[in-house]
């Protein structure tokens, strides 16, 4: 082969070489864009049990008394013995489009203080974001004090569009200790 | 890069280095494609006796050798050692061997990035295997590393075992630059894409697999590596992160990493299957666009994985759909390849009854993942022995018997040497009969709901735990005979003629046996 010819070699290997080069960086890209992509899908449909932010109650809100859905409240706790954590009531209830509230009870049972964030999941999905917090403890975080326990309140309605084929749905929380991860540990979007 | 220096370089001096410093510095096709091979045998062995103390625990029920922590260790070492150690090191062997040879080129394009993608392997796996003996434990939450048991739960040294997994991910991606660059640049004069025999082809569309989706594992790993150390919430369910993501990201690299395992195979078989039915390969066309077709589905199918995790039955149908479409190039491939040796005038050596076997084995594992695809099954057979029974399916007597075909077919181009018929026949039938007693008990004890990833079991499963190990223990004993022939091989025998299968039509059967260090210097004309 002339040297000229290797010349030209050389410049289509590195051509290529570079093309492939981005390529392979354009998926690291496209790997981290999927996050934001697969919460945006999330939130948008509201598979995975995500509920949504909070809300307000709106003036011309219509009580459906025709329809009951009964609605069951679980208390998850990832620190069983450092911590206790239930709900007041089991079980509600409710007409859509009427603001109910009901609260989950918490004890630090160590003797530290620590900071809690509780995370909201919804079964089933399809209903996640049928669900509306006009006020919820899981927006903010929980610090409590050595040996403290509380009440927290949770206020919601459901949608009057609330699907006429679903009378049973689940809110559940679970409780997770974010005590010294200061900022990071925020939660973006409840 | 200076890969004009070094061709012209290897004008001058044919001879080649000697000592140490030919294996360390070697920009040569050839010798970098050995230790690959070697590398690959290496960690086959390796995992191989992980394997082997996994089986000799599961041999009866109850605990008798191992803790659970220890028993997931080593269950984690097998899978990563055998995935990215054995199987894939092993056909960038091949391809780094045979690539050039079979377009007519001189070497790899891209020479002295070769040779760095392999070294960078030795350093990835002695970083992961030191895991174990650090403090807390090696990694121990199985070789797909689900979060938060990766982040949350994983000891210390998982941040050492998300490094290896970026070197070797860093080797991959660059060892399957160099395949798409050679091939696409140095084929002799006359070899169009559609004349390229199959086994380039599938490591052609391999090699883009790869570069699509190796970022993608180590964008995961570097998730895992924030959120574990820098505070970050990709899967932190309290900060907001979601450890399903994680199994997202994850297969959307892990289902198409599974075809990237097994394309180079389907390669191989029709490189020997052609040969000793001494017949083209029927269907040439439609293989390679079969070969592109599952490669492009793969990327539709990563939820299949994920069936249990409670997704909208939309999901489920969809992927379900798609992952059975998978069955349709497949079955062309294997239609194929039956097709090629019907009225052939076969004959029976060593590389021809691996890839047989590998055609109906590999059929086997494949409609065991229809079986799994449907999403109302597969909540019964997800996380039983029946996925460890499926997924070995294609790799063991898939991948690897593909990897033994070529082995076999290719010795004696290597060597200069015949192989052994009767040694090799004998390697073929004990691996044959062990490896189905090993894994072919596995689809009843997981269809009667053994769990995979456990130490230990109840009673009702002890006599199909006690087939598979016994099977295992004579499939590992197997293997020993196959380095014996490859010794014995390398250090003499009967010497080979340039082309010893007299049904053999591609270009490397060209130049004399063993291939001398360099060929194809003036690229051969294709008509």
């Amino acid at each position: 082969m002339s040297l000229e010819n290797e010349k030209t070699l050389k410049q289509k290997n590195r051509k290529i070489l570079f093309r492939l080069v981005v390529v392979a960086v354009g998926m690291i890209g496209f790997s981290f864009a999927l996050v934001p992509l697969y919460n945006v899908f999330c939130s948008v449909t509201g598979i995975n049990g995500k509920t949504g932010g909070q809300t307000t109650a709106s003036a011309s809100m219509q009580e459906d008394d025709s329809r009951d859905i009964s609605i069951e409240f679980i208390a998850m706790n990832g620190k069983e013995g450092e911590l206790e954590f239930r709900p007041r009531n089991n079980r509600m209830e409710l007409h859509p489009g009427k603001i109910y509230s009901t609260e989950f009870y918490v004890k630090n049972l160590t003797n530290k203080a620590v900071v809690l964030q509780a995370v909201p999941s919804i079964s089933p999905g399809s209903v996640a974001l049928m669900l509306h917090k006009t006020e919820c403890f899981c927006f903010t975080q929980q610090p409590l004090a050595a040996g403290e326990e509380k009440w927290m309140p949770v206020h919601f309605f459901l949608d009057s569009e609330f699907p006429k084929d679903i009378q049973k749905m689940t809110l559940q929380y679970t409780l997770y200790d974010i005590t010294g991860k200061g900022e990071f540990g925020k939660v973006v979007s409840n | 890069m200076s890969t004009v220096e070094m061709t012209a370089d290897h004008d001058h001096h044919d001879h080649k280095p000697t000592g140490i410093t030919r294996w360390l510095f070697t920009t040569n096709h050839k010798d970098i494609g050995t230790m690959y091979l070697l590398f690959s045998l290496l960690m086959l062995f390796i995992g191989g006796a992980f394997a082997m103390i996994i089986r000799l625990e599961l041999f009866q029920p109850g605990l008798q050798f191992l803790d659970p922590i220890h028993f997931n260790q080593i269950t984690t070492m097998h899978g990563l050692i055998m995935v990215f150690g054995a199987v894939m090191p092993g056909m960038v062997g091949f391809a780094n061997w045979m690539i050039p040879m079979m377009i007519g080129a001189p070497d790899m394009a891209l020479p002295r990035m070769n040779n760095w993608s392999f070294w960078l392997l030795p350093v990835a796996f002695s970083i992961m295997m030191m895991t174990p003996f650090m403090d807390g434990g090696g990694p121990a939450f199985g070789w797909t590393f689900y979060a938060p048991l990766s982040t949350t739960f994983a000891p210390k040294s998982t941040d050492f075992f998300i490094f290896s997994v970026h070197i070797m991910g860093i080797s991959s991606i660059m060892g399957a630059i160099n395949v798409v660059v050679t091939i696409m640049n140095l084929r002799a004069p006359g070899m169009t894409y559609m004349k390229m025999p199959l086994f380039v082809w599938t490591w052609f569309i391999t090699a883009f697999l790869l570069i699509a989706v190796m970022p993608v594992l180590a964008s995961v790993v570097t998730m895992m590596l924030t959120d574990r150390n820098f505070g970050t919430s990709f899967f932190e369910a309290s900060g907001g992160g979601d450890p399903v993501m994680f199994q997202h990201i994850f297969w959307f690299f892990g289902h198409p990493e599974v075809y990237i395992m097994i394309l180079p195979s389907f390669g191989l078989a029709s490189a020997v299957i052609p040969t000793f039915a001494r017949k083209k390969l029927f269907g040439y066309s439609s293989m390679v666009y079969a070969t592109g077709s599952i490669a492009g589905l793969s990327f539709l199918v990563w939820m299949h994985h994920m069936f249990t995790t409670g997704m909208p039955l939309f999901s489920e149908l969809f992927f379900m759909y798609a992952t059975m479409i998978i069955a349709v190039p497949t079955g062309v491939k294997i239609f194929n390849w039956v097709a090629t040796m019907w009225q052939g005038s076969m004959t029976f050596e060593t590389p021809m009854l691996f890839a047989i076997a590998f055609v109906i084995l590999f059929t086997v594992g494949g409609l065991s993942g229809v079986m799994m695809a449907m999403a109302p099954l597969d909540s019964q057979y997800h996380d039983t022995y029946f996925i460890v029974a499926h997924f070995h399916y294609v790799l063991f007597p898939g991948a690897v018997f593909g990897g033994f075909a070529g082995a076999y077919y290719w010795l004696p181009k290597w060597t200069g040497h015949m192989y052994s018929e009767g040694l090799g026949k004998t390697h073929f039938w004990l691996s044959m009969i062990f490896v189905n007693m090993t894994f072919f008990p596995m689809h009843f004890s997981g269809l009667a709901g053994m769990p995979r990833r456990i130490p230990d079991y109840s009673q009702q499963f002890a006599d199909f735990n006690m087939w598979s190990s016994l099977g295992a223990f004579g499939l590992g004993l197997t293997q020993l005979l196959f380095v014996f022939l490859l010794i014995k091989t390398i250090r003499g025998g009967k010497a080979a003629p340039a082309k010893p299968w007299d049904g053999a039509d591609t270009l490397e059967w060209t130049v004399p046996s063993p291939a001398p260090y360099h060929t194809f210097s003036t690229p051969p004309k294709i008509d």
